[in-house]
């Protein structure tokens, strides 16, 4: 076990990775966010093939000395257009995500194997290098995550009546197609600044798990949308904070404190969604039971 | 409120209906009826401003509310009654701006349609006919001045359907909204209903219930024998060719 962890010198850790804290808080956030959507629109599958091009996109970068984070984004938001294009019916979409996917990872798993610089950067952004996190990198995921927030902001209230309700949204004027490319664009964005951090494989613990968790506990939007937030935060900088005392890689802290969140959530709320008032209008009450 | 002049609706070389001409006045309530495929949602859809005609205009109101077909919400749909309310209310502005008397307003149209208890109940988990109670709110809530109502009793049970009917009722003659109400059924609205608009094998007929309601007009619709009988206060039609599918 000692081994595994170490937090003798976790002071000094902690001022040396600052850095990633703060990426994993605003990934957190961000993630947190577009979780609810995701999970609204029903496209995890979705997220998991974004990924999969982001890390084609990132490997594609490495191989031939590009900015990793550039190539991480043009594939994660190819990717997300595709899909938004190619799917508007669930079927047709599934069937062009189980089209995608195969191929990018194949993609990313060339240009790796292609690829004569240090290994780590390979496994990296399969499975997370939050610890590596430096400045300009944290820059590119500020303003990243800013655009995203501000998108988000603007379209929140008609995505959100046309995720949940297409029919009734266009019939009052939303444009709901529209909508549609927007979110896939902000989603392709998310994805691609957690694969910075999370590594491709583990995107769905930031961008699926923590809404999916929250929506067992409560039916408030208002309640999930926080929920979702403290959920994401909590997993990826609760991931950092102890993957640093420790010689194993962040993601599986991070996906871990994630699934038990889940589960937890899960068990809380066998019965339904239990807290219904929204936090706006004060305590919360068992509405169900 | 609504009115069609000489409106016709092709896709292609199939013609759905054209040459129709409607005019739905204040507080009426008319009945939209006709076999599948005859076009009865394409007309929602071009009222609703989501499909254009072939010919002809539709000229409507400013503030349509609109209750779709039933269809169950799924149970984890991250939303109270109130939120689906509170979607027709302001469900469609950009940014995240409340108004002020947004919770009054969403507590008056649940109240309206006798939902007030359902407000914090996870939609999801609602019954059928509590779900399009919810969605009558959801189209009374901003105080439509035309109401479509599109099949909204499609796999409701009966007391379900006169909860709705007696609902949609009760807001034209409190509030004068003119109703179009689409439906393959005359009896759950039969005692409401104002006038008639009957749509089969691309040609229609305006009227009455009485007017409509005959063999004579049927069997000139459909082309074929239709007989239609009065038994109790219900209408029994008998004789129509089985629904050629869309």
């Amino acid at each position: 076990m000692s081994e595994i962890f170490n937090f003798a010198d976790y002071g000094q850790l902690l001022a040396l990775v600052h850095n990633s804290i703060a990426a994993g808080a605003v990934l957190g956030l961000v993630g947190g966010l577009i979780s609810v959507f995701v999970m609204m629109r029903d496209m995890p599958f979705a997220v998991h093939s974004i990924s999969e091009l982001s890390f084609a996109g990132a490997s594609g970068a490495l191989l031939f000395g590009a900015n990793v984070v550039l190539g991480s984004l043009t594939g994660s938001i190819l990717a997300a257009l595709v899909i938004g294009l190619l799917g508007t019916r669930a079927r047709d979409r599934n069937s062009a995500i189980g089209v995608l996917m195969p191929f990018g990872l194949g993609l990313g798993v060339l240009f790796l194997a292609l690829y004569k610089g240090r290994s780590a950067n390979k496994f990296g952004l399969l499975t997370g290098q939050i610890v590596a996190v430096d400045t300009p990198q944290l820059s590119w995921l500020l303003v990243t995550s800013a655009i995203v927030l501000v998108g988000l902001v603007v379209v929140w209230r008609p995505l959100a009546f046309a995720s949940t309700d297409p029919e009734q949204a266009a019939a009052r004027g939303v444009p709901v197609a529209a909508l549609s490319t927007v979110f896939m664009v902000l989603l392709g964005l998310t994805v691609a600044m957690s694969v910075q951090i999370v590594g491709a494989l583990l995107v769905l613990s930031v961008v699926c798990t923590p809404a999916a968790a929250a929506m067992r506990v409560t039916a408030s939007p208002v309640l999930v949308t926080l929920l979702s937030v403290v959920f994401a935060v909590g997993s990826v900088v609760g991931g950092i904070l102890l993957a640093l005392g420790s010689t194993i890689p962040i993601s599986p802290y991070v996906t871990t404190i994630s699934f038990l969140i889940y589960v937890a959530c899960r068990i809380i709320g066998r019965k339904g969604p239990l807290l219904t008032k929204s936090a706006a209008q004060g305590t919360l009450v068992n509405g169900t039971g | 409120m609504l009115e069609l002049v000489d409106a016709g609706l092709a896709y292609g070389p199939r013609q759905l209906w054209s040459g129709l001409s409607l005019r739905v006045e204040p507080g009426e309530f008319v009945a939209v009826l006709g076999a599948n495929g005859s076009g009865k949602t394409s007309l929602v859809r071009a009222i609703l401003g989501l499909q254009r005609l072939s010919e002809g205009t539709v000229r409507v109101t400013d503030g349509i509310g609109y209750v779709p077909q039933q269809r169950r919400i799924e149970p984890l749909t991250p939303l109270r009654a109130r939120d689906v309310v509170g979607q027709g209310l302001d469900g469609h502005r950009w940014g995240l701006g409340r108004s002020a008397d947004r919770n009054a307003r969403i507590g008056a149209a649940l109240e309206a349609v006798d939902a007030a208890e359902l407000a914090d109940r996870p939609v999801g988990l609602l019954s059928g006919g509590e779900q399009q109670r919810v969605r009558v709110a959801q189209a009374l809530v901003a105080g439509p001045r035309l109401l479509l109502c599109d099949e909204p009793l499609l796999s409701l049970d009966l007391r379900s359907q006169r909860t709705v009917t007696a609902l949609v009722d009760r807001r034209r003659r409190e509030a004068g909204t003119a109703v179009v109400f689409v439906t393959h059924e005359i009896n759950p609205v039969l005692p409401y209903v104002d006038s008639v608009l009957y749509l089969a094998g691309g040609r229609f007929r305006v009227g009455t219930v009485e007017d409509v309601f005959t063999s004579a007009t049927l069997t000139e619709l459909y082309g074929v024998p239709v007989e239609v009988v009065t038994a109790g206060g219900r209408i029994l039609v008998a004789g129509i060719p089985q629904a050629h599918h869309e």
